[in-house]
């Protein structure tokens, strides 16, 4: 649980190991195909960044198991965000989509936290404009709760219960280099901090060893 | 990014990645159904010409409609300007009629920095005088990336096309004209630059500034000299409108030693292109066969200039409204 290692920047807890990010992963590859009947039609989106690797290995599994390749891609939702004035300008992720278009196909849309619901509904409406698939289904790594629009997953790796105060970030090997899911206190260090070192709760750079041992 | 677009030679090159990055991913949608994107649903874009313009117009304003944003066009024609109303009191009467974005082509180079000072909402130059046209070099760069450095595979593998990325290091890149009166090779030096591109000048001497000495591009005065080493050659248009004075002999002289024909395409290196900004004059700077040579981008560098315009104006007005610069 408290498995801290140098590379980590400030007080967190691990609450999910590489082993067990695998085992869920296999679990809902699994679920997707039992809940579509053998993914005879199905297409995982990956909403970038880190769902994107996500949707990836859940098709790779999945194909594994049935001995046929699944279809992937990523949709990128950032000019559907309801939030985009509140924020500068962000960068656009890529929006890859299989040739054959998302047309009566299932899209299982693939994300790795589940928050406010806002994304998934910036997601959806980003397919509307894609074409019509014949049911969109949700996968995630963590369901943290604290919802503020009517959605739920279909397929979840593990439901975490959190206090908004805390932050959840999911590290993937293919974009972090480790696989991990922390969470942190994001008042750990509030601006009167009684700890001792200087450390920014938002950088994840450089060491901690100081804050973490005092 | 900064809060407006003024000047190429303003973008940092971290900057001018972000717009081209961004227009990559902006360009697919011309691929989808349903062109159109929500981001900009309830901002109003003017577009304020006071110089004649087609193409630049229409790509602003399909760019403007395709992020859903509302547009108005305003030309100096039959407008209060030809009644003799200041820049200064038309951009007021813009911005009390709700204008979040200015597009301003003017005839005076400047023009757009002094209207950035009189409104609070974004302006971008769409061309002022023999100053600057940012946009233009940014479509140019994005039109060079894709030609010369698209053979970079998808992350996913399923996409056939792969997102170019980076900048244009070591690319050689040959502007052929009027530069002297050209605020497009203005740009295009100044962003080219930026992006680590080679630039190298051909006009007769009469075309170039006197300044061309401090300009961070080669000089020559033989185009055939320069063909063999050029990976991208641009040909700027023999501004007639500009021509007061006598800057060459004649149209035919200047044809001889400053146009591309078909031969002179073939002195360059097999993968070059051939660049126009357009409006062209056939058979004077270009000849009919090259322009309609598979090497000449100058229909694709109008497709491009909606996508880069997208991504400018999602950049300036997509995101909140923080003074200053942020990332």
């Amino acid at each position: 649980m408290h498995a801290r290692r140098g590379t980590d920047s400030f007080p967190d807890k691990r609450v999910f190991e590489p082993e067990e990010i695998r085992r869920a992963l296999t679990r809902i590859a699994h679920e997707i195909l039992e809940r579509t009947n053998g993914a005879g039609d199905i297409l995982l989106l990956g909403i970038p960044t880190r769902g994107v690797p996500l949707a990836r290995r859940l098709a790779e599994r999945a194909g594994e198991f049935e001995g046929r390749p699944i279809p992937w891609g990523s949709l990128d939702i950032t000019m559907y965000r309801d939030d985009l004035r509140l924020r500068p300008a962000r960068a656009l992720g890529p929006t890859e989509l299989p040739p054959a278009g998302i047309d009566g196909q299932t899209v299982v849309l693939v994300d790795d936290v589940l928050y406010s619901g806002r994304t998934v509904r910036a997601a959806l409406d980003a397919l509307t404009d894609l074409g019509r698939p014949r049911s969109v289904q949700l996968a995630v790594l963590v369901d943290r709760g604290h919802r503020e629009l009517p959605i739920r997953a279909d397929y979840v790796g593990k439901n975490l219960p959190t206090s908004q105060r805390e932050q959840v970030r999911v590290l993937l090997a293919e974009v972090d280099g480790e696989d991990a899911v922390l969470l942190d206190e994001r008042d750990a260090f509030p601006d009167n901090s009684k700890k001792p070192s200087g450390s920014e709760p938002g950088s994840n750079q450089g060491s901690e060893q100081k804050g973490a041992l005092a | 990014m900064n809060r407006h677009l003024l000047a190429a030679a303003d973008l940092s090159r971290d900057e001018a990645l972000l717009i081209l990055d961004t227009a990559e991913e902006l360009a697919r949608i011309s691929d989808r159904p349903i062109k159109k994107l929500p981001t900009l649903r309830g901002r109003t874009v003017v577009n304020l010409f006071f110089e004649d313009s087609t193409r630049t117009r229409i790509s602003f304003e399909a760019a403007a409609k395709r992020l859903s944003a509302d547009v108005i066009n305003f030309s100096a024609k039959g407008s209060s300007v030809a009644k003799g109303e200041s820049l200064k009191d038309t951009a007021l009467t813009l911005e009390a009629m709700g204008a979040d974005a200015v597009v301003i082509r003017h005839m005076a180079s400047g023009a757009p920095r002094r209207l950035a000072g009189w409104i609070k909402g974004h302006v971008v130059n769409a061309g002022d005088g023999m100053h600057e046209h940012p946009t233009q070099a940014l479509l140019d760069a994005f039109t060079i990336r894709r030609r010369l450095r698209g053979e970079s595979t998808s992350h996913t593998g399923i996409s056939s096309h792969g997102s170019p990325t980076g900048g244009l290091d070591g690319i050689r890149v040959t502007l052929v004209g009027d530069v002297l009166h050209s605020r497009v090779a203005r740009s295009n030096i100044a962003l080219l630059n930026t992006l680590g591109a080679g630039v190298t000048v051909v006009a007769p001497p009469t075309l170039l500034p006197l300044a061309v000495d401090g300009w961070s591009c080669e000089v020559s005065y033989d185009l055939d000299a320069v063909l063999p080493k050029t990976d991208v050659i641009m040909m700027l248009r023999v501004q007639q409108e500009r021509m007061n004075a006598a800057y060459f002999p004649s149209v035919r002289e200047y044809s001889r030693r400053y146009g591309l024909d078909t031969a002179r395409m073939a002195a360059m290196p097999e993968h070059a292109i051939v660049m126009h900004p357009g409006p062209m004059n056939r058979g004077v700077e270009i000849a009919a066969e090259v322009a309609d040579s598979p090497r000449a981008t100058i229909v694709e560098q109008v497709a491009n200039g909606v996508s880069v315009r997208m991504a400018v104006l999602y950049l300036l007005l997509g995101g909140a409204e923080l003074g200053g610069t942020n990332e």
